[in-house]
């Protein structure tokens, strides 16, 4: 099992809540649509902390405001009002070149539907986010293995997506998602399209990420997915309805979790 | 490095598809070769025409007689004799200060047979009657024996020089030099002086000069052809028959300096038409004025040619624009992803821009080889038609038959810049189309 190193030490804006570094600050934050003449107030102010190590699980309704947070989490929107930093720079008044910038460099993106780009083999996706910082190099190369290797993948490197199964296409997205070292790995629904067994699969992946210092945050609607998580915060109507700790939170026995690198499929 | 990857990304995306690649590169290929073969064609054409005027001669004016019309009920009592004179001709020759010289010409369709072959059906040809100076002037050059003389001239003798290709014919197996040949219509004998090189025929020019082939002329004097033929012609074919009386068939005249031909064509424009200035038995042909207007002919002969060169580019540029219209739409999940995995707007215009370049760029370097492939393919097909069709190879027009394509060497370079410029001019707006849209909504995109 290979070690990334994940921990950030530039991280001036952390504040001393507890004694965690935050991977992510969410203030005041509001999101408003303009439809023809209606205003749709999708987010009307939410604030949270996400401390580095933590595995929050996003929770709520569809017209919860959910998909607008992930969104504004993902650097794919501005806020209307309030700030999102990140790493010490408040992302809600950045160009969209330099919100590119960040989403190459800062965020790891794993989703429903695993997105990855069908013309490149499995080496050459994860290594998509070097591209756009501008990074690839021998060396990069040899770390996009690494991390194949690291999600059971070693042996696949040059498949195509449509060679691979569902929960492989799954596993080379999440190994995409961590090759810029990220704040933060966001993840959509990461097992919606996954049968049980295969979503068991990608969630011991994540606990074992998370278990290595990992900052997950995932958006899900089922339960059972969310249990794995250390943190719950559900929306409702654009605001935070609840946001706890889990107790009883569901885990995998070590056994299960050093399977996943030798290519369980 | 990057800049490698980038190339080497857009040109597997364009492989994902080879056929829609393949046909979009074949509308630039099309363009780009339509490009140098037209202007190659048309500067074959071009210099073909001009060559045939020169062979005119720039310093001559061509007076030609024509025929006029046949009258109905034409018979022997109402000849009317047409075309030039002998005396039209002394006049031209001794009153215009700036003519050097003056060559009577008559030319005469009749049938040859040689002597010493009797039972050989008789070969069609013309009988020329000249003067020594016909063989410059025309550029005919002996190949063996020599042209009429002045002295055969003067004595109105029975010689004859004739062209290669006659040669060949009416002596299959013997050497043509002192042999008689005979004229079975005019019941004539005439003895052979000299053989002439192969020459080629001249194409019509404006509708005022017949084409002449030269290839089975048999030329005499002038002097023994007045003599020996005299001016009335019958030719009885079937169970009619026509007459036509000529003196001269052609005036060459030779004009000492250039500058003064059109002055001296117009004054012997205005000595023919003295007494009738509609005449319509003479025409005066002046090639210098002809390679004037062909040279400015030529030039609007290439623009035009540019011209349907560049609309087929355009086409073919519309052709990349539709397919990287639809593949940008195709692809609107990719390009999500893409920007959402950090990439910039700017990424995804060029990454589409290098597909478009891309795709023009190889239609350009394949067109220009298409289009270097002109001369040779253009001489294929005349050599296919001339072996598979030989009816439909006579009725070509004479500048199919011999004119050669050139490659002009600035239409390489030029083909080449025009088809970039098409690559980036017609996959910008595919491109920003693609760089403008909303990630969210592209990833959202089924």
């Amino acid at each position: 099992m290979s070690s990334i190193p994940t921990v950030k030490s530039n991280d001036q804006t952390a504040e001393t809540n507890g004694q965690n570094v935050l991977a992510a600050r969410v203030r005041e934050l509001q999101k408003h649509y303009v439809l023809k003449s209606e205003t749709v107030r999708a987010l009307r102010g939410v604030s949270f902390d996400v401390p580095e190590g933590d595995y929050v699980a996003i929770m709520g309704a569809s017209g919860s405001g959910k998909s607008t947070l992930l969104n504004l989490l993902g650097c794919l929107d501005r806020p209307t009002s309030g700030s999102f930093v990140l790493g010490g720079d408040d992302v809600a008044t950045m160009t969209d070149d330099e919100l590119s910038q960040i989403r190459a460099s800062r965020i790891g993106f794993v989703f429903q539907s695993y997105n990855l780009i069908a013309q490149l083999t499995v080496v050459e996706n994860i290594e998509v986010p070097l591209y756009y910082m501008g990074q690839l190099n021998a060396e990069s190369r040899k770390r996009c293995k690494q991390l194949a290797a690291m999600v059971g993948l070693g042996d696949r490197l040059d498949h195509r997506p449509t060679q691979l199964s569902g929960g492989q296409q799954q596993r080379v997205a999440i190994a995409r998602s961590l090759v810029n070292d990220p704040y933060f790995m966001l993840a959509d629904e990461a097992t919606g399209n996954l049968d049980s067994v295969t979503t068991d699969e990608i969630l011991a992946l994540f606990q074992m990420l998370n278990d290595q210092g990992r900052t997950i945050i995932m958006v899900t609607h089922e339960d059972e997915v969310s249990e794995h998580a250390k943190r719950m915060i559900r929306l409702k109507d654009g605001e935070i309805q609840i946001d706890k700790r889990i107790e009883n939170r569901k885990t995998f026995p070590p056994e299960v979790i050093k399977k996943i690198s030798m290519g369980t499929d | 490095m990057l800049i490698l990857r980038t190339w080497q990304l857009g040109i597997k995306s364009l492989l994902l598809h080879p056929m829609r690649s393949a046909l979009t590169v074949l509308g630039i290929f099309i363009g780009v070769a339509s490009v140098i073969w037209l202007l190659a064609i048309g500067e074959g054409i071009s210099k073909e025409a001009q060559r045939q005027i020169e062979d005119l001669g720039a310093e001559n004016i061509i007076v030609r007689s024509i025929k006029p019309p046949d009258e109905s009920g034409a018979n022997f009592r109402s000849i009317q004799a047409f075309g030039l004179t002998r005396a039209e001709h002394k006049l031209l020759s001794t009153t215009i200060k700036t003519v050097e010289s003056v060559l009577p010409i008559r030319e005469l369709p009749t049938k040859f047979a040689y002597t010493g072959n009797p039972n050989a059906k008789p070969i069609d040809g013309r009988l020329v009657g000249c003067t020594p100076e016909y063989a410059e002037v025309t550029r005919l050059e002996v190949a063996r024996g020599h042209f009429l003389t002045d002295r055969e001239i003067i004595s109105k003798g029975g010689v004859c020089v004739i062209a290669a290709n006659l040669a060949s014919k009416l002596f299959p197996s013997e050497d043509p030099l002192n042999k008689l040949m005979y004229l079975p219509e005019k019941k004539e004998f005439y003895k052979i002086v000299g053989v002439l090189k192969h020459r080629n025929a001249t194409a019509a020019i404006g509708g005022s000069l017949a084409s002449q082939d030269f290839s089975l002329d048999v030329y005499i004097p002038i002097t023994t052809m007045q003599a020996r033929v005299g001016d009335t012609e019958v030719k009885r074919t079937g169970g009619s028959f026509s007459v036509k009386e000529f003196e001269l068939s052609q005036c060459t005249i030779r004009v000492g300096d250039v500058d003064d031909v059109p002055r001296t064509a117009k004054l012997v424009e205005a000595t023919l038409r003295k007494d009738d200035p509609d005449r319509q038995d003479i025409a005066v042909v002046v090639p210098f004025e002809l390679l004037e207007q062909a040279k400015a002919t030529r030039l609007m002969f290439m623009m035009f040619m540019g011209l349907i060169a560049a609309i087929s580019l355009i086409v073919g540029g519309i052709g990349i624009m539709n397919i990287m219209l639809a593949t940008v739409t195709e692809r609107t999940r990719e390009i999500g992803i893409r920007r959402a995995l950090g990439g910039k707007r700017s990424d995804i215009t060029r990454q589409f821009l290098v597909e478009t370049i891309s795709l023009s760029v190889v239609g350009g370097l394949t067109g220009i080889l298409g289009g270097l492939l002109c001369p040779v393919t253009v001489e294929a097909a005349r050599w296919l038609i001339r072996e598979g069709a030989p009816a439909m190879y006579a009725n070509l027009p004479e500048v199919a038959k011999v004119m050669s394509p050139e490659i002009v060497p600035i239409s390489i370079p030029v083909a080449f810049i025009i088809s970039v410029f098409v690559g980036v001019i017609f996959g910008l707006y595919p491109a920003m189309r693609a760089a403008q849209m909303d990630p969210i909504e592209a990833l959202r995109h089924e």
